[in-house]
């Protein structure tokens, strides 16, 4: 056996190896060579819009699938951060994006493409009789987490309102907060406006006032190594175009600045 | 790597070496890489935070006050289920197991349809006294209850089927009442089955974390437990999030030294 004078590094990187090839073959994840895949992360609230507009890219681009990851924005930007192989990463602030530019993971700067505003969830029958911000302060009432862009925003609408009172749970993203509201589970939800649109008649609304709302900006770059730069460049134009920009305006988004 | 393989049998054939070291280094690379990302330079005071410490003594409160729940009911269901016989008892066995097999978040839904505000028994407590059990430190027992009672149960269970039932004749024939049979003879013989499986069963409640995040909810020092402190500061100070998975580590290594003699020797039971 010559196995002494051999290193320790060659067997633990041929474990790996066969590690990877073993969990890839099982998954069923090797790569068709005929098909392309452009992979998006998006921020949860992108959800609806971002489906809808899979479906036409994917019609525009024969061969080619489109695969998106919803989920906080802070969340996807750590992923990328730690190697997520990711084409487009798509978030709602400017502090998301930034993680990953800080990074040195953007290829160039972030696009601007929408922007959006909060608003007040709260069960149809309104059980705890929710009708302005200010209601809050005797409410149980639920916000995402201020690590995640929309906790983020709640924490400053809650501060320039005065609102005192504690949060009863900060969940870990917009749609977690809107869930525990259609559930009934708490009297109100901070949400963006976009996910109280989608939620529809599960939930009634109770406007923000201007001097107290926060606008939070949706930016979108492409990420550096992508094997589908020009895919990802054209999926960032098929977002800006009047068609993409007609799909957001319809979810109750607003115009980039 | 040297294998010590009895001569007469031979070297251990490749075609198990081989998965075998792969195995191994797949449970072991993982646990390694968190120790080798340590940011060991601020470890003190990422553990010292406020947050961190909140949620250390959360869970720390929590856990033994699931652990004693578990205990009291869980030593009397493992009784039933090993002592007596009753039409049925299959049955109830396989409900006791179920929360082991079933995905922790799928716990969480369940508990927020029988004990949410709007829940089958949740809306009868708000009708009666007012009282609403989710986003509330006693949600955050019940989920880990929930989750960490079969444990409990299966190992208790398994210890009293172990000891011989015919010390527990011998009590009844001297005159001894089932109820002081159990509490002087099957308990006491038990006792080794039923420590183990309390550090189990506190174990399986310290990173209980699917149930809890749905049906509790997460709110600083109430709700917000070590493994959801985990999840959510991993998207905002990784660092913190090393630091606090650090210590479930160390705290689970502890509790398999503290069970060494039961499970790593190979003779469970």
């Amino acid at each position: 056996m010559t196995a002494d004078r051999r290193s320790w590094s060659f067997p633990l990187a041929a474990a790996c190896a066969g590690l990877a090839l073993l969990f890839s073959v099982l998954a069923g994840c090797s790569n068709d060579s005929n098909q392309q895949t452009l992979t998006v992360f998006a921020a949860a609230s992108l959800t609806e819009t971002f489906t809808s507009l899979e479906a036409d890219f994917e019609k525009d681009h024969p061969g080619v699938k489109v695969q998106i990851s919803f989920g906080s924005s802070s969340a996807l930007a750590q992923q990328i951060t730690s190697g997520s192989p990711a084409d487009v990463i798509a978030t709602a602030d400017d502090k998301s994006i930034g993680i990953v530019s800080d990074a040195g993971d953007l290829d160039g700067s972030p696009t601007p493409f929408a922007t959006n505003t909060m608003v007040i969830v709260t069960p149809p029958d309104n059980p705890g009789q929710v009708t302005s911000l200010a209601d809050l302060q005797d409410a149980d009432f639920v916000v995402c987490d201020p690590s995640v862009p929309c906790g983020a925003a709640a924490a400053t609408i809650l501060a320039n309102a005065g609102i005192t009172t504690k949060p009863r749970s900060l969940e870990e993203d917009v749609k977690a907060v809107l869930t525990k509201v259609t559930l009934d589970e708490a009297d109100a939800g901070i949400v963006y406006v976009t996910d109280a649109q989608a939620a529809g008649t599960d939930v009634s609304t109770v406007d923000i006032g201007p001097d107290d709302n926060v606008v939070n900006s949706y930016v979108m770059g492409v990420v550096k190594g992508s094997a589908e730069t020009e895919l990802a460049k054209q999926w960032i134009q098929l977002v800006t175009s009047q068609a993409g920009q007609g799909v957001l305006t319809a979810a109750g988004f607003g115009a980039a600045p | 790597m040297t294998v010590g393989t009895r001569q007469v049998r031979g070297r251990s054939p490749l075609g198990l070496t081989v998965p075998a070291v792969l195995a191994l280094s797949f449970l072991a690379i993982p646990i390694v890489a968190v120790f080798a990302r340590a940011p060991w330079g601020s470890l003190a005071a990422d553990l010292s935070s406020a947050e961190a410490r909140d949620a250390l003594l959360l869970s720390l409160r929590t856990t033994l006050a699931s652990t004693a729940i578990c205990l009291v009911l869980g030593v009397p269901l493992a009784w039933l289920l090993a002592r007596t016989t009753f039409y049925g008892r299959r049955f109830v066995r396989a409900l006791v197991t179920l929360p082991l097999v079933l995905p922790p978040v799928v716990g969480g839904v369940a508990l927020l349809m029988a004990f949410g505000r709007n829940g089958l028994i949740g809306k009868q407590l708000d009708l009666a006294f007012g009282l609403t059990l989710p986003f509330t430190t006693t949600a955050v027992v019940m989920a880990q209850t929930f989750v960490a009672l079969p444990f409990l149960v299966i190992s208790v269970e398994g210890a009293f089927r172990a000891s011989d039932e015919r010390y527990d004749d011998a009590a009844a024939t001297l005159g001894a009442s089932r109820w002081s049979t159990f509490r002087r003879v099957t308990l006491p013989l038990a006792m080794p089955g039923v420590v183990a499986g309390a550090v189990l069963c506190w174990a399986r409640a310290l990173g209980e974390f699917g149930a809890t995040i749905t049906f509790a909810g997460n709110f600083p020092g109430t709700t917000r437990t070590m493994p959801s402190a985990i999840y959510l500061s991993f998207q905002s100070n990784p660092d913190a999030a090393i630091a606090l998975s650090l210590v479930l580590i160390v705290v689970s290594v502890a509790v398999l030294a503290l069970l060494r003699e039961r499970w790593l020797s190979g003779a469970a039971r």
